[in-house]
């Protein structure tokens, strides 16, 4: 065993030089292969832009704004896909005459209706939620919606034996039984909540992370969109992470070989 | 016998109908058994003769088409207080200790935590798994998850158990070790039981009576009560002289030569 997996200790070292070898790449291989910091800035200039941003574009309230239309827009989102998962699974009336509907809105990309919200809502933060809720919703919906089938019918059929009315039935046995995939179709989620909001800005307004990106790429501030993904990214590693985090205690019933470890 | 049987079927008749094909299907037909309180009857038979369709009306979770089932005298119409069953799977909740999935029956019918905690305690020491109880099911073996399924059956402290094979998915060292768990637990508790096996052994062991059934639409064709003593200690039992010559009848019965002919 130890001689095939190494131990914690020596594979942390090994990602933290990994990523010591990554910044000095970033910070010396533009130079060395002549690439312009118009095209790709170093690791130390885009540093130095991630400070001028602070002090000067106000890139805290921007990253705050973006951050608050990802958690309003995830929380949301979510909950209607929990919702929607459970009564189309326990409903197969429903289900069946809606999936249509269903099935092309999961098509269609969401992205697609940010020009749409914005017609319809202006350049305020709802457009933005509002894609973002429609991008997290599926798979919340898909995963929770598969659960409730997955199920196997004689463990209802017991509680069922047991005198359950149809709340104990789905408060003991269907909502626990949804709590594995519903945290898989939360991770993918979280992923995706940043993409909805960021989207939304991009089309349309002066607030955010997507406001300050078209701003930059209008300027020709390679630097400024460098630090703009950065940020983008450290919210949705901070989204994930609360995911994974809650996950770990909800699920920690599970055995470990049945647990991602990111 | 003037005493009401504990369970009683009465003619009892069950149809499947397939809306799509417009077929319909007799499960079982005109079946009339009565079990005596504190008797274990097994019910045996082919494969998709009914017998698990007779255990779905008992327990009142699929009503008959035609003809009645009585617990303790009282019409089943819905599943019901009097009644647990167990099956060949455990049906044990991932998410729950083995303490608390032993719980899940008197949870539901709204005991006193304090109440069910000390029952579940008790069953889970009697059914030697004092250890374990705060284990979870994927921590446990095949056979105590099996026991503590048992346990969580018994823990609604039924008068009639019913059981779909549940020992079938066992290894036979483990499954002769919870028969002999059973057949204790079911004279120290004097609870009535219904038995459904496909292990002729098994059910010459643990039962006071045995009811064959036919090939679909299943009928009872034949009733034999085991005359060997100590259904208390199936392990002993098991071994007694008279058992071949019940397993020879009991293939007759089930015509099992010739199916293998």
């Amino acid at each position: 065993m130890t001689l095939l997996q190494p131990g914690l200790r020596q594979m942390t070292v090994g990602s933290i030089l990994l990523f010591i070898v990554f910044l000095a790449a970033w910070q010396w291989a533009p130079g060395a292969l002549g690439i312009p910091p118009f095209i790709v800035p170093s690791a130390s200039e885009v540093w130095q832009e991630f400070l001028r941003m602070l002090a000067r574009d106000r890139l805290l309230y921007h990253t705050g704004i973006t951050a608050m239309q990802v958690g309003v827009g995830f929380v949301l989102g979510v909950m209607l896909g929990i919702v929607c998962g459970f009564v189309l699974g326990m409903s197969p009336t429903a289900e069946f005459v809606l999936s249509p509907y269903i099935l092309a809105l999961q098509i269609a990309p969401k992205v697609a209706f940010a020009p749409l919200f914005i017609i319809w809502f202006g350049y305020t933060v709802y457009p933005k939620i509002l894609v973002c809720i429609l991008i997290v919703f599926f798979p919340v919906m898909i995963n929770v919606l598969g659960a409730v089938r997955a199920l196997d019918p004689d463990i209802v059929r017991l509680a069922k034996s047991f005198t359950a009315n149809r709340f104990q039935v789905f408060w003991k046995i269907e909502f626990p039984a949804a709590m594995p995939p519903l945290f898989a179709g939360l991770r993918i989620a979280s992923t995706l909540a940043v993409i909805g909001v960021l989207v939304g800005e991009l089309v349309g307004g002066n607030t955010g992370l997507g406001y300050l990106l078209t701003f930059a790429e209008g300027a020709g501030e390679t630097g400024k969109v460098f630090v703009t993904i950065i940020m983008l990214t450290l919210i949705g590693i901070v989204l994930y992470g609360l995911v994974v985090a809650v996950e770990a205690r909800v699920l920690h019933y599970l055995p470990a070989r049945a647990r991602l470890n990111t | 016998m003037t005493a009401t049987p504990r369970l009683e079927f009465r003619n009892v008749t069950k149809r499947f109908t397939n809306r799509r094909q417009g077929t319909t299907v007799v499960a079982v037909e005109g079946v009339s058994l009565a079990i005596a309180d504190g008797e274990v009857v097994s019910l045996i038979g082919p494969s998709g003769c009914g017998k698990s369709t007779l255990l779905n009306m008992g327990s009142g979770l699929d009503p008959a088409s035609e003809g009645e089932v009585f617990v303790d005298g009282e019409l089943v119409t819905r599943p019901n207080k009097h009644v647990a069953f167990m099956l060949q799977k455990d049906l044990l909740l991932p998410w729950r200790t083995i303490v608390e999935n032993v719980e899940l029956g008197q949870e539901i019918q709204g005991l006193s935590r304090g109440e069910r905690r000390q029952r579940a305690l008790e069953l889970l020491a009697k059914c030697r798994l004092t250890d374990f109880v705060d284990h979870y099911p994927h921590q446990l073996s095949g056979g105590m998850r099996q026991r503590a399924a048992l346990a969580r059956t018994l823990a609604v402290e039924p008068t009639v158990l019913l059981m779909d094979e549940p020992f079938s998915a066992l290894d036979a060292q483990t499954k002769m070790v919870l028969q002999q768990d059973l057949g204790r637990t079911l004279a120290e508790t004097r609870k009535t039981a219904l038995f459904i096996t496909h292990d002729l052994v098994e059910a010459i062991a643990l039962s006071d009576r045995i009811l064959v059934m036919s090939q679909r639409p299943g009928r009872i064709i034949e009733e034999i009560a085991v005359e060997i003593d100590g259904r208390d200690n199936p392990m002993t039992r098991r071994q007694h002289p008279k058992v071949a010559a019940y397993i020879t009848r009991l293939m007759n019965l089930l015509q099992i030569d010739q199916a293998a002919a």
